[in-house]
């Protein structure tokens, strides 16, 4: 490899690194064909200050599909995804998760050069959706969805998409209404408050009452509509008699409420409104952010998500596609090679390999025969095959296995905010109650006013926003990353991690095409078809990207055998020829002495043609990433491969890492438990393709991706490859923002001590209370924010 | 006495002015994308085909 010169040149288009294959086009570099096509459509159509926005703005384009969006012909289906549609135009709201920058927009919003008959566009950049509104003389939804797709912004069109997002929408709109509600009677109340503060001389004491009941009035609404959630929360966890944090703050508000009223009623003091009204708003303010946040990672585990909107059924020798929801018992299904099988179904085909790892987490594809039942959740693997449906969708097995809570990862520990506030109101109702019975004995006009105070003062804001913001802010910074977590609960599983277990296919090496490389005589155009055809329906990663490099079958083969030797290889008959893909002696080749890369050797009707070599390159600082997490972690490696690759990785890990080779995904599953059994917290590292149930299995599960739009539900984080390097990092900061929300929680306790004292000392003012509650919650969230970020900033995170 | 209190009931009026603008625009959207609109007005749209269409269509309507 001296002939390489290292110069790096990123693709004009997506900004991807251009390998040998690069393609030189207007002066231009581009990583793919795709990439050039997309650039092509968009200069013909004087669309280029698509890149003037951003720089490389673009989606890469190496992973293409044809025939997609067939199904958006059916009525049904259309009538299902349009907004609106009469006999000239239509109106649809298509998801696209690809939207990510200001490039995006423009480009979108530019579609009707793309398509004259495009009359409207318009993105909606924080749901990432996009409103076309176009004429339909020549023009239709699929061709639509083609054209999204072509340019890298293809709509990712399912079940879930059109029932749920509505609903997040209203919700929505509901917190800034009360947030609006809060924020309008806050400033009232604060300024009403302003005369009390400053003392009233005798002359303007008739005014007392008309403030203070101007103030009671404000609270109403604060209290019995923006404020209404908490009630709702403490509530419900008291019903399964858990307390909640929650709990002591709704008992706080309607304890100051109450009190605040009654002062007023009875014309004995001012009450405590302006205090009341800032802390639920500051309350609000979080609990906004909080969404905002979290939306941003919305990681949706809803079954729907994953079932194909509609499915080919077979129907009088016509093929059209259907609903899934409108699948029939005795229906004749057509599932191609990946689909969810989306109804229990019996196979009528000879034989078929399906999936399961969506439904158990085992990947190992089991053979069917026909006659077999397939239950729903099966992905088909290989060949297409005919299923005849033996339920309807809705009262499927897996319906029922996904609504089941018991297929939930279960919670070892409850969080930590719940262990902390148990304790905290155990504490403030003691120290309540304590120095109520003192007061009683000192001085029983004060006692009510100091039992009161108490819970008001150490009504846990703070407390109750110190955890969101912090983890808010983590999850900001990991995702910046490229690190993404199902939620912000995995941060704290994350903490407790003291093993980490990596997969090698996939996820400490690359799996770019690029590394592949086939030696021998050369294939012809119909021999690649036909070995593509014979890998297709294997699940080997080895395959996958064998069959990556070759050019796709049509129709004119057919797979007549095929069987998958573990360990060995595969072998196939394509059209009565004979193939053979696998190691040396299986397919009785001669063993090359290369040894740092795999090989996958080949034989077309019973000749050896050569072999494609695949070489393991590592991710980039792989060794320095292991040398680093070493200190702190327990490390181990498993491999579905040979041992070929033994003595090379023993040099890139730190000395005594345990190294497995040949791991089923059972024994991957195995081990994971084996070490969980010895009390580890294990972090497992996969691709979430062959390694499905380990992930599942360990308390985090992080699937690595090269595309972030691909994942498995087992998991409970993504990772992108780029940020593979800096997953030390990634966890320190994890550890250290446990400190962070610790200490937070000190400043928090040091106001709410400090305030009780006061309190208990039967000296609490409105004033006091006012000043004290947002000053902690805004030093608290100030606090949490900026140490979180000064401290990823100072990774260089 | 009444000063005060018609300039209260003045103030709190006006505010629920605003409060109510603020639910209008709630309601009707303006928070759905926050993005979108800051980086739309920054395109440069003289080529856009609709929107030259669109307003040239105004123009000869008021013609």
């Amino acid at each position: 490899m001296n002939n390489s010169v290292a110069i790096k040149t990123s693709c004009y288009h997506c900004g991807d690194a251009c390998e040998e294959d690069q393609i030189q086009f207007d002066d231009k570099s581009f990583c793919c064909s795709g990439c050039k096509t997309v650039y092509e459509i968009l200069s013909e159509n004087d669309l280029c200050n698509y890149y003037d926005l951003e720089s490389n703005p673009g989606i890469s384009q190496s992973n293409k599909g044809s025939g997609l969006f067939d199904y958006l012909e059916n009525a049904e289906v259309k009538q299902q995804v349009l907004d609106f549609a009469d006999e000239q135009q239509e109106k649809v709201t298509l998801f696209i998760p690809n939207i990510h920058c200001s490039s995006c927009i423009w480009l979108l919003e530019h579609l009707d050069r793309l398509a004259p008959q495009v009359i409207h566009s318009n993105v909606n950049f924080t749901q990432r959706k996009l409103n076309v509104h176009y004429k339909t003389d020549g023009f239709s939804l699929k061709q639509l969805a083609e054209l999204l797709h072509r340019v890298g912004y293809g709509p990712v069109i399912n079940l879930e998409s059109q029932e749920d997002a509505e609903q997040v929408n209203q919700a929505d709109k509901k917190l800034w209404v009360k947030l609006g509600v809060a924020g309008f009677c806050f400033g009232n109340v604060m300024l009403l408050s302003f005369p009390e503060y400053l003392g009233l001389s005798e002359l303007e004491k008739e005014y007392q009452s008309i403030f203070r009941w101007i103030s009671a009035l404000m609270s109403v609404p604060v209290v019995f509509y923006a404020a209404s959630d908490y009630f709702i929360s403490a509530f419900k966890s008291l019903r399964q008699r858990f307390i909640n944090i929650d709990v002591p703050i709704a008992l706080g508000i309607i304890t100051l409420f109450l009190r605040s009223f009654y002062e007023v009623a009875a014309s004995v003091g001012s009450g405590y409104f302006d205090s009341l009204v800032s802390l639920i708003f500051f309350l609000l303010i979080g609990k906004w952010f909080q969404h905002k946040t979290y939306r941003n990672l919305s990681f949706d585990r809803d079954y729907k998500s994953y079932f194909p909107l509609a499915v080919l059924r077979k129907k009088d020798d016509a093929i059209d596609a259907v609903m899934v929801k409108d699948i029939k018992k005795g229906d004749e299904l057509i599932i191609r090679n990946t689909e969810v099988v989306p109804a229990d179904a019996i196979l009528i085909d000879k034989d078929a390999s399906v999936d399961y790892s969506f439904v158990t987490g085992e990947s190992a594809p089991v053979a069917k025969v026909k006659g077999d039942l397939i239950y729903a959740g099966g992905r088909l693997v290989g060949k297409q095959a005919h299923f005849i449906a033996q339920k309807d969708v809705s009262q499927s097995y897996l319906t029922s296995l996904w609504n089941d809570q018991a297929f939930e990862k279960e919670r070892k520990s409850k969080r930590l905010i719940d262990q902390v506030s148990q304790y905290f109101t155990l504490i403030i109702m003691l120290v309540a109650t304590g120095s109520a019975v003192y007061w009683q004995q000192v001085d029983p006009s004060k006692t009510w006013l100091v039992f009161t105070a108490v819970l008001i003062v150490a009504c846990p804001c703070a407390l109750a926003l110190a955890t969101p913001f912090t983890w808010g802010s983590v999850l900001r910074v990991f995702s910046r990353n490229q690190f993404y977590l199902k939620n912000a609960d995995i941060i704290e599983d994350l903490q407790k991690i003291d093993t980490i277990v990596f997969d090698k296919t996939g996820t400490i090496t690359e799996t770019a095409s690029q590394d592949l490389e086939f030696v021998g005589e050369p294939l012809t155009v119909e021999e690649q078809q036909m070995v593509n055809l014979a890998v297709a329906s294997s699940t080997h990663p080895l395959s996958r990207k064998v069959k990556q490099s070759l050019i796709a079958a049509d129709s004119n083969y057919a797979l007549e055998e095929f069987e998958e030797h573990s360990g060995k290889g595969v072998y196939a008959v394509v059209s009565g020829v004979e193939v053979k893909l696998g190691s040396a002696s299986f397919v009785g080749a001669e063993k090359s002495t290369e040894a740092e890369s795999s090989e996958v050797f080949l034989s077309i009707g019973g000749r050896v043609r050569g072999g494609f070599l695949i070489k393991n390159t590592y991710r980039k600082g792989f060794k320095e990433l292991v040398s680093q997490l070493a200190s702190t972690f327990k490390l181990s490696v498993l491999s579905g491969d040979n041992e070929a690759e033994k003595a090379r990785l023993e040099s890139l890990l730190p000395a005594g890492t345990p190294i497995h080779f040949k791991q089923s995904p059972h024994n991957k599953l195995q081990s994971v438990k084996e070490l969980q059994s010895q009390s580890a917290n294990v972090m497992m590292m996969g691709d979430g393709l062959n390694d499905a149930g380990a992930l599942k299995q360990s308390n985090v599960g992080v699937a690595v991706t090269e595309d972030i739009s691909m994942f498995s539900p087992a998991s409970d984080a993504i990772m992108h490859a780029n940020a593979f390097g800096s997953l030390s990092k990634l966890m320190a900061l994890a550890k250290q923002a446990k400190w962070v929300v610790i200490a937070s929680f000190g400043i928090s306790f040091i106001y709410n001590i400090g305030g009780l004292s006061f309190a208990v000392a039967g000296w609490l003012t409105p004033l006091f209370a006012a000043i004290l509650m947002p000053l902690s919650s805004i030093s608290v969230v100030l606090f949490t924010t900026l140490i979180i970020n000064w401290l990823g900033k100072r990774k260089g995170l | 006495m009444s000063v005060i209190v018609i300039l209260i009931i003045t103030s709190i009026v006006v505010a629920v002015v605003f409060l109510a603008a603020f639910l209008w625009s709630v309601k009707s959207g303006q928070y759905d994308d926050t993005y979108s609109p800051s980086v739309r007005m920054l395109f440069d749209d003289k080529n856009k085909k609709s929107d030259g269409a669109e307003s040239d269509s105004e123009v000869d309507q008021k013609v």
